[in-house]
């Protein structure tokens, strides 16, 4: 019986150690070598066949070189920071979409629910690769949305959209709005109805029963769509390469560039460590959240 | 039946000087194709406590909702207080309503879902925070003021529902089944609460209830309803002893219904002819009978009296069979046979430890009641 328990309870541990941790440890000791014109492109390699000086010897050749010259070219900690700040903004404007969609299906009779949230998740059966492309032909300069309101007469040249922050932002928007619309639909659909009618037999008029009821209990699940849409829109490389041209500066971007324009994998890899350590935080605080949460529902 | 002080005086129905507070006028409510309340007009009086009545589906919450504002009605009107409350939105009516789920804001302690209501008033901080404690000190909930309603029994949690409705002192207190998950000792000590509290705060109240010793214990009138209708308004000693249908009759209580051809007797009274060769029941009709007319006559099972020898003090006497006896404790039901083939139950106190054992299947005895003891409906 106890052999079982410990099966279960080691395969997770086993997964993550396989899957995360060693992959981790490899980038992590990447990230402390140096670059080298060579097959991987850096050094010092682990040789076991030289016993235990070779491996004294490798472990010396280990560095925080690299760390150091993230915080020296303001390039990097600038990306840092961009990314923090357009992941912030377009976590928040997701939710200001994402709220009152949530809402709307959650009001919606029953039957219709089933279809609206197939319709919310329907985006997810094409690639996304290709719903980004199909972006910069409605953005661009001659594209969808230009065009129509050129045609409108609206405006008579058309606007930059592509490749200006905007577009990184309609991108990520889009994107992720799933992840902000069902946590908080789960959310609004267990709220009970007689709440709302209670606080307006007690007074409220229905915006404020809203205010006072409905906001405070779908919190949960506004948290949580924050933290999903947050924490991979930090570390998003393809739309902002794809959308965002030169002029966006994320810290994804300066990744990729690092490790196949530069082949600097030793700068990438330290890159990707100082993202990982900043995503660690949010990342506690959403299963924090969901922990509350799971509490507070017992 | 705890029609309790002597000062018995509170029949405000009676007085047709008396405003109602509510009055329902020939108000009907459709869910599509589907009656929910059937031409309904019904007067509720200032301090009363109206206990709503039947079985499931028949209406009882629909026409509370309709009183709170959450329903319109689809034909008819709904006065409170003199004034047709159909444009008021439920936050402008003086009502509050105790929902049956509780409605418990979750996220709000004890104190602050009390205090809820009385925020929305834009009263000032200081009463609020007394009226909050007196609320606290009357359902007994200040040791849990600061605890959210997850941290607290389901009893409790039905006390603080009950604080909440009525901190904003309304006229008129909607109760929809606010006893029910309570257990039967908790259950008798709020309904005495809830008497305690009409008392002292003269509001109104309307409570649904399916328990009808409840009903009779804390209604001063009670509405049996049926499929939308309201069958019968009455006090509870009123709906037991003189109910006014055998729908009626059926619903409160046990009882005994025997049907026959009524033939008039003297003094105004009736013989019931219920079965061919058995002495007819003389009974008290409360309207005028024809002759020859098909009635049921009503008896509750304690009104029959089981005995070796027919009590002759009383006008009825019948032969019976004992089929079973249901010792209950303080009571024994047994259930009879008359020759006729007629079933009757009747109950008997136990007064005496196992005095009534004498009594036991198979024997064959006498029941006696006297000729006000049952009811004639004609039906
Ligand atoms: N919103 C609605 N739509 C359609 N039908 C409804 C609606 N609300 C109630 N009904 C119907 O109206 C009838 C009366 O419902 P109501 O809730 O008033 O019953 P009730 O007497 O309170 O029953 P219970 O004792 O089970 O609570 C029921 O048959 C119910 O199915
Ligand atoms: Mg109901």
């Amino acid at each position: 019986m106890n052999l079982r328990r410990v099966t279960l309870i080691a395969l997770p541990y086993l997964w993550l150690l396989g899957f995360f941790l060693v992959p981790f440890l490899i980038v992590l000791k990447i990230a402390l070598s140096d670059t080298a014109v060579a097959i991987p492109p850096y050094t010092p390699t682990l040789d076991l066949s030289g016993g235990w000086a070779a491996i004294r010897d490798f472990f010396g050749q280990l560095d925080f070189e690299n760390f150091t010259w993230l915080t020296e070219d303001e390039l990097y900690w600038k990306s840092y920071l961009s990314s923090v700040r357009i992941a912030a903004i377009s976590t928040f404007i997701t939710l200001l979409v994402g709220y009152p969609i949530a809402y709307a299906m959650a009001q919606s009779p029953d039957e219709w629910r089933p279809t609206l949230m197939m319709l919310v998740i329907l985006p997810f059966w094409t690639s996304f690769l290709i719903r980004v492309y199909a972006w910069i032909g409605i953005l661009s300069n001659e594209g969808f949305l230009n065009q129509f309101l050129l045609w409108t007469g609206l405006i008579d040249t058309p606007l930059t959209i592509m490749n200006t922050t905007t577009a990184v932002y309609v991108g990520i928007v889009y994107t992720y709005l799933p992840f902000m619309i069902l946590p908080i639909y789960a959310a609004l659909e267990k709220l009970d109805g007689s709440l709302i009618e209670a606080a307006e037999d007690l007074g409220c008029s229905r915006l404020s029963a809203f205010w006072l009821v409905t906001l405070p209990l779908s919190r949960p699940g506004v948290i949580a769509g924050c933290f999903l849409v947050f924490i991979p829109a930090l570390g998003e490389f393809v739309i902002p390469s794809l959308l965002g041209g030169s002029q966006t500066l994320m810290i994804g971007k300066v990744l990729w560039e690092e490790f196949f324009s530069n082949r600097d994998w030793p700068v990438a890899s330290a890159v990707a460590v100082v993202l990982l350590l900043l995503l660690i935080i949010p990342i506690v605080l959403f299963q924090k959240n969901q922990q509350r949460q799971q509490e507070a529902e017992q | 039946m705890a029609q309790s002080k002597p000062q018995n005086v509170f029949a405000p129905w009676n007085d047709p000087q008396e405003k109602p507070l509510i009055r329902f006028q020939n108000v009907t409510k459709r869910f599509g194709t589907f009656t929910a309340i059937d031409n309904l007009t019904l007067d509720i009086y200032r301090r009363e406590f109206f206990a709503l009545l039947g079985p499931s589906g028949c209406g009882k919450t629909t026409m509370m909702r309709m009183l709170a504002g959450f329903e319109t009605p689809t034909e008819g009107t709904i006065l409170i207080d003199g004034v047709d409350v159909g444009p008021i939105p439920p936050n402008k009516r003086a009502v509050n309503m105790m929902f049956q789920s509780y409605a418990l804001f979750p996220h709000l302690t004890v104190e602050d879902n009390i205090a809820f209501g009385l925020r929305r008033d834009k009263t000032d901080r200081s009463s609020i925070a007394d009226r909050v404690s007196e609320m606290l000190r009357l359902t007994r909930l200040e040791k849990f003021a600061k605890r959210k309603p997850h941290q607290i029994s389901g009893g409790q949690r039905q006390r603080v529902a009950l604080a909440r409705s009525l901190a904003k002192a309304p006229k008129l207190l909607l109760l929809d089944e606010p006893l029910g998950a309570l257990d039967r000792k908790l259950r008798e000590q709020t309904q005495f609460e809830l008497m305690d509290i009409q008392e002292k705060t003269g509001t109104t109240f309307v409570i649904v209830t399916h328990d009808q010793e409840e009903a009779m214990t804390v209604a001063s009138r009670v509405a049996v309803m049926d499929h939308g209708k309201v069958i019968q308004v009455d006090t509870p000693a009123g709906i037991y002893e003189t109910p006014n249908s055998v729908y009626v009759a059926d619903f409160i209580g046990d009882v005994n219904i025997i049907r026959g051809k009524a033939h008039p007797a003297d003094g105004g009274l009736i013989r019931i002819h219920y079965a061919e060769g058995a002495e007819p029941i003389l009974a008290t009709p409360t309207q005028p009978v024809a002759a020859g007319q098909d009635v049921a006559f009503a008896i509750r099972p304690e009104k029959i009296v089981v005995a070796w020898e027919p009590d002759h003090s009383r006008a009825n006497h019948a032969r019976g069979k004992i089929i079973d006896i249901a010792y209950l404790g303080n009571i024994s039901t047994y259930h009879l046979e008359l020759p006729s083939g007629q079933k009757v139950s009747a109950q008997m106190t136990n007064a005496r430890r196992l005095a009534r054992r004498d009594f036991t299947w198979d024997d064959e005895v006498w029941l006696s009641w006297s000729d006000t003891a049952g009811v004639v409906l004609q039906d």
